[in-house]
């Protein structure tokens, strides 16, 4: 039996946990004001807050409920639009219903939990900060005008925020239900009474992570199938730093990344570079792990810890070894992974004061999006000259891509503008993008070419851009 | 006023197809659609899908009770593929089983073995091959022939507009419940519930007075679900008129997605004559419409391209011609804007082609020939013009040449990135293009406690028409507007209705609602002049009192109301309303199609990141001919809106078909519309104040397609930008600019051959795309 609690509800259920939390809550709990829109993540309609005990203490972050199996929900607080419902309508609902933020208003309650997620996040109350809230919701009608000025008013909501958790703040300010209050400790005492419902011995069991991925490519398959859960898995969670090592549990999500210190402190710009990555719902779902074992050719995060040349620790349960992230990928979706063999581990050497590193995404749509290329880059330079280059590049390939001969020839070179220009036709040599729905060949070509000289005038300001754009 | 539907929006409470509870017995529909997109049927085997759990029974053409064909305007369309099929995703059977699970899991089992033919996309393929929906049709205005001699500057070219896809974030289903003597209660995401109830009565072999289609509300439609909402409607029909059980069909997004047509594609050859002083002299052009394998509306659409060829501009020579193509894509269909933004698009590729190779801005051709009030149209109409008005008003309040200079100074300095402006005026036809589709019925009861419900023919998708029509009825009735509930649209209570598009829902159904009350009120006087002894002529109603001479008097609403029950006399009004003045001879090509027109100007500027070939919209500023207002919160979302969707056609949203018609962009993760991050960084609307009488309701004019066509300066502003970086581009009129586009043109060399406007947008796809990578 799965158990969480349901807006204010302990359930149980004996559905398959590979069900999604959208068609429980829809078509078992008749809870519609949860909308269907694309059953990919893609749009929103779906969101729902999942609150779960860190370290104790009560945190809700936002999900897609579409691409979220039951069994991720177990012994969590799963709240739908109606669990947000008061007699009158709550201080976000308020805004969106003031500003006009809501035409045909079926996307509507999605924007409305995502703010509500915002609302019980301690993301300091900008406007900015609310809007970003939202990126993972799509409205077709309004042209978000209006629903960035709601989103303004429940910023200035928070603004008196100080003392207290948010989650006190929001229910003594009546922005959310009285019946949150006590949710930390009705989770608590339904943590008591878990007792290993979701382990499986099975194993072929299909193993799911966040589920972002896997439930966008076999929706049908997986909901009946056998699953070992992944997710909430202590060992496989964590970020910590261990010497110049950067140690991070599989199961740590993107949100986990973001709002680690480790990788705050070394990655000034991991905000800059993540907001390019999906939506928050999503990057609160996916999980490291899964972005590298789902060996899309432009995963994101496999692109950027290729260029940090990750390590990995493969466990088949008895024993373990080492492999290095680059060494993964065999061809399109093969990996060198036995099926019995799961992420156990991923480390990398973080950075140095000489090291410096770029991420670069382009997509069809800046936000939200797949890449048509994307790239990251490790470098160090000692006196001009590159000592040691990491470079590597998605979509341009079967697989995520180590530019290995771009890599060779910038080795010992020094920084020019020619140098560039030179290195972007080694990495032509060594790509083979297809043309397919993000880009033509043509197009995936001079792409990487640009993001390499982006790379390059992001670490070398002081490089003559002219130089680097020119028409050939 | 607010949306009256906002509260139970931001509740989650208000009901939409998929959320109406079930009636026990329900069962589940699929459709399974050919795999190929033109070939013919050699076997297809059931066998293996009957034997799936749940199945109940799979319905194929010979299963249908009454004649095979959903064809509105031309019946070229079966509900079920007989032995040819035209699109990929054509509907060949129709699997219905107990769960929704149950029979998509069956239609996978389904296997077809088609012969396949020879596929055409591409429109001037089709027109090659003589393929063509219907006669292809000619505007024309003074002799074009004769006044290419009379010009100093001529130029041609081609210019293409890729597809749209609608993306409602309601996929659209239908929900069909048997009732006794074969009558059918049907629910549906439809703007058009006549057109569903003619397409099941057809289908289903009934009578139009049997099938009661029941609208509550859309999540979203923007015309993808005028006609093409029938289908679903019909297949869920027939199976529960044969299985006499509620049957359900709900697309998921891909069904969706891959059944359904778009907006149209145009492929469009233009010639574009100047004199010295920059007036435009003559204009052709030759209009490919990409119509997908049947008619749906594509003839309509053609029809308004052609009314909207010339814009805002007058141009005293003009023949444009238009073919309607017959390929082998869904069948296109209305889209906001229905035609209009394709024809546009086009004389502002000429503008800007002239411009360009005179080497002036295009603005000063445009403003140079604005059309004024009683300048003709090459159909006919004489203008009554906003143009310089909102042109005018727009280039100062905005401050046009500071705008200008900005973006010069930023440019002069700025390599990495470069800015981009244009202008672009609209001038958009209000009325159904089909005269006799212009009337509407509207049903006013007033129930004996006060309370008044509306019904009418029009359907709420979020364009906020239910509002307004509690606002016509609750300011002619003089009452609060909290006792007038709109009723749901209903086939059994308004009859014949046209369907909720061409932006004139609001007009003509609001006049109705006018003509109603106004009934009701005429008769309550009556009733109040005999209780107070006073001529009818000297009661007025008023904030729900009774005024006699001008006094209040002691008699309320609820009073009054019951009293008039209690004389027998009726509280109820059906009224008719038919828009005046409006008629076209299509045989002449001339006549007065148009209520009014609605005008517009809008400076687009953005930014391009000329490293990466991304954009960003700086800002969208608008003067707008709203005649007057009759609620502007709802009209403010109405062109914030539509300047985003169009922004989205001329951007980022890319239809992506391969060469075998299948639709590439099948999903939210390749088919991409604006998010929060892509719209602009402001919007400026500001109105135009008008003196001038029009017939909308309440001098409130259309909103809901006008605003669309401001997006289309988005494209020529981007085009701007890359020129500022790239002057010897040559940069094929090809929408959307994708960053794809953009980072080509941008780095395109002045030696190098420009690469020709793909056909419909289609770039060669590798086979083996997966969905998600």
């Amino acid at each position: 039996m799965i158990k969480f609690i349901l807006n204010n509800k302990n359930v149980s259920t004996s559905l398959p946990p590979g069900t999604p939390v959208l068609d429980f809550v829809r078509y078992r709990k008749q809870l519609m004001g949860t909308k269907i829109g694309c059953r990919e993540g893609d749009c929103g309609a779906c969101t729902v807050l999942v609150g779960d005990l860190n370290e104790g203490e009560l945190r809700y972050r936002t999900a897609t409920s579409c691409l979220m199996p039951l069994g991720n929900a177990h012994g969590k607080h799963i709240v739908t639009v109606e669990g947000i419902n008061m007699s009158d309508l709550n201080p976000i609902q308020q805004a969106m219903s003031d500003e006009s933020a809501t035409q045909c208003g079926f996307c509507t309650p999605g924007f409305v939990m995502s703010l509500a997620g915002f609302c019980l996040s301690k993301k300091a109350p900008t406007v900015q900060n609310s809007i970003a809230a939202i990126d993972g919701n799509i409205c077709r009608c309004t042209g978000y005008k209006s629903i960035k000025r709601a989103a303004a008013r429940v910023a200035n909501l928070l603004a008196q925020r100080s003392e207290g958790t948010p989650i006190q703040f929001a229910v003594e300010q009546e922005i959310l239900p009285a019946y949150f209050s006590n949710i930390q400790e009705r989770l608590q005492a339904l943590s008591l009474s878990l007792n290993g419902e979701l382990g499986n011995d099975n194993p072929l069991a299909q193993r799911v992570g966040g589920g972002t991925d896997l439930y966008v490519q076999k929706h049908d398959e997986i909901k009946d199938a056998s699953i070992q859960f992944l997710f909430d898995d202590a060992d496989l969670k964590g970020i910590r730093q261990d010497g110049n090592q950067c140690i991070i549990g599989p199961a740590s999500t993107v949100t986990d990344l973001i709002e680690s210190a480790v990788m705050q402190t070394y990655f000034p710009d991991f905000k800059l570079y993540t907001k390019l990555v999906s939506s928050t719902p999503i990057r609160n779902m996916a999980t490291v792990g899964g972005n590298f074992i789902n060996a899309s050719p432009i995963g994101d995060f496999t692109i950027f810890f290729l260029a940090l040349d990750a390590t990995l620790t493969l466990s088949n349960g008895v024993t373990e070894r080492e492999l290095p992230l680059r060494d993964l990928y065999l061809g399109y979706k093969t990996l060198d992974k036995q099926s019995a063999e799961y992420l156990k581990q991923i480390r990398f050497e973080l950075p140095n004061v000489t090291t410096r590193f770029n991420f670069e995404k382009v997509s069809k749509r800046t936000h939200l999006d797949i890449a048509s290329v994307n790239s990251a880059i490790k470098l160090t330079v000692e006196g001009d000259v590159i000592t040691s280059v990491t470079l590597s590049a998605g979509g341009v390939a079967p697989i995520p891509k180590r530019l290995f001969k771009t890599e060779e020839f910038l080795t010992g070179q020094f920084v020019t503008e020619e140098m560039i220009m030179e290195a972007t036709s080694v990495a032509q040599s060594e790509i083979s993008p297809i043309s397919d729905a993000r880009g033509t060949e043509a197009y995936k070509r001079l792409l990487l070419s640009q993001l390499i000289k982006a790379h390059f005038i992001r670490l070398f300001p002081e490089l003559n851009v002219e130089q680097l754009l020119v028409i050939s | 006023m607010k949306n009256i539907d906002s509260r139970t929006h931001v509740r989650g409470e208000s009901v939409y197809l998929d959320d109406i509870p079930l009636i026990q017995g329900t069962l589940f529909g699929a459709a399974f659609g050919s795999p190929i997109a033109h070939g013919i049927i050699k076997t297809l085997d059931l066998s293996a899908a009957a034997a799936m759990p749940g199945v109940v029974k799979i319905f194929t053409y010979e299963d249908v009770t009454g004649e095979n064909q959903i064809g509105g305007i031309v019946p070229d369309e079966p509900l079920l593929a007989e032995h040819h099929v035209h699109f990929c995703g054509m509907p060949i059977a129709f699997v219905v089983a107990e769960t929704d699970d149950e029979a998509r899991a069956a239609v996978k089992r389904i296997t077809v073995e088609i012969e396949p033919l020879p596929v055409i996309t591409d429109p001037r393929e089709a027109y090659a091959q003589g393929e063509f929906i219907i006669r292809p049709r000619t505007h024309k205005l003074g002799e074009t022939t004769t006044a290419w001699s009379q010009c100093t500057h001529i130029f041609e070219g081609r210019a293409d507009t890729n597809g749209q896809e609608h993306l409602y974030i309601e996929t659209q289903g239908a929900y069909a419940i048997p009732q006794e003597n074969n009558a059918i209660k049907l629910y549906s995401s439809t703007q058009g519930p006549t057109a569903v109830q003619r397409a099941v009565a057809r289908s289903s072999g009934l009578h139009m007075h049997q099938i009661d289609v029941d609208v509550t509300r859309l999540g979203g439609g923007f015309g993808g679900k005028e006609d093409q909402a029938n289908m679903w409607a019909a297949l869920c029909a027939l199976a529960a008129h044969v299985l006499h059980k509620p049957v359900k069909y709900a697309l998921n997004r891909m069904e969706d997605m891959a059944m359904t047509g778009k907006r149209h594609p145009y492929s469009s050859d233009f010639k574009i004559g100047l004199d010295n002083d920059l007036n435009i002299l003559a204009y052709e052009a030759t209009f490919y419409q990409n119509a997908g394998a049947s008619a749906d509306l594509s003839p309509a659409v053609m029809e308004r391209t052609l009314f909207h060829c010339t814009s805002t501009y007058f141009i005293p020579n003009v023949t444009a011609t238009a073919y309607s193509c017959r390929t082998h894509l869904p069948p296109n269909t209305a889209f906001r804007g229905f035609g209009g933004p394709q024809g546009m698009f086009v004389i502002e590729a000429a503008i800007t082609k002239a411009a360009e190779s005179l080497g002036i801005d295009a603005s000063v051709i445009q403003a140079k020939n604005l059309n004024k009030t009683g300048d003709e149209f090459a159909y006919g109409q004489k203008a009554v013009s906003e143009a310089h008005a909102c042109w005018n008003k727009a280039n100062e309040l905005y401050d046009l040449e500071a705008i200008r200079d900005n973006i010069a100074k930023f440019n002069s300095v700025n390599l990495l990135y470069k800015k981009g402006l244009a202008l672009m005026p609209i001038c958009f036809g209000i009325s159904f293009t089909n005269t006799r589709m212009n009337q509407a019925r509207a049903l006013v009861h007033v129930y004996t406690d006060g309370s008044v419900g509306v019904s009418t023919g029009a359907v709420e998708m979020g364009q906020g028409v239910n509002t307004k029509m509690l606002q016509v009825a609750a300011h002619v009735l003089s009452i609060q507007p909290d006792r007038v509930k709109l009723q749901t649209t209903s086939t059994y209570r308004i009859a014949n209705t046209s369907p909720s598009a061409a932006s004139a829902t609001a007009d003509l159904n609001g006049k109705a609602v006018q003509m109603a009350c106004t009934e009701i009120v005429r008769r309550l006087k009556v009733v109040a002049a005999g209780e107070l002894n006073v001529s009818a002529e000297e009661i007025f109603l008023k904030d729900e009192w009774v005024y006699a001479n001008g006094e209040r008097t002691d008699w309320n609403w609820n009073q009054l109301v019951m009293e008039a029950f209690t004389k027998r006399v009726s509280l109820s009004e059906h009224a008719h309303y038919a828009t005046p003045d409006i008629h076209y001879d299509a045989s002449e090509e001339k006549g007065h199609p148009f209520t009014y027109h609605v005008y517009g100007t809008a400076i687009v500027d953005v930014t391009i990141d000329c490293l990466r070939g991304t954009y960003e919209m700086e800002s969208v500023k608008v003067v707008h001919d709203f005649g007057v207002s009759m609620n502007p919160l709802i009209d403010r979302g109405q062109i914030e809106g539509g300047i985003v969707q169009g922004l989205g056609w001329m951007t980022m949203e890319e239809i992506v078909f391969d060469q075998a018609g299948r639709l590439r962009s099948n999903a939210l993760s390749t088919y991409k519309v604006p998010d929060i991050y892509s719209v602009p960084k402001e919007i400026a609307i500001e109105p135009l104040k008008t003196e001038q009488d029009n017939l909308a309701i309440f001098r409130s004019k259309a909103v809901g397609e006008p605003p669309l066509m401001y997006g289309i300066g988005a494209y020529f502003a981007l085009r701007n930008a890359v020129r500022a970086f790239n002057p010897m581009a040559t940069i094929p009129f090809d929408a959307p600019m994708t960053p794809e586009k953009l980072l080509l043109a941008l780095y395109q060399s002045p030696t190098a051959p420009h690469p020709m406007p793909s056909a419909n947008g289609e770039t060669e796809v590798a086979q083996h795309l997966a969905v998600n990578s």
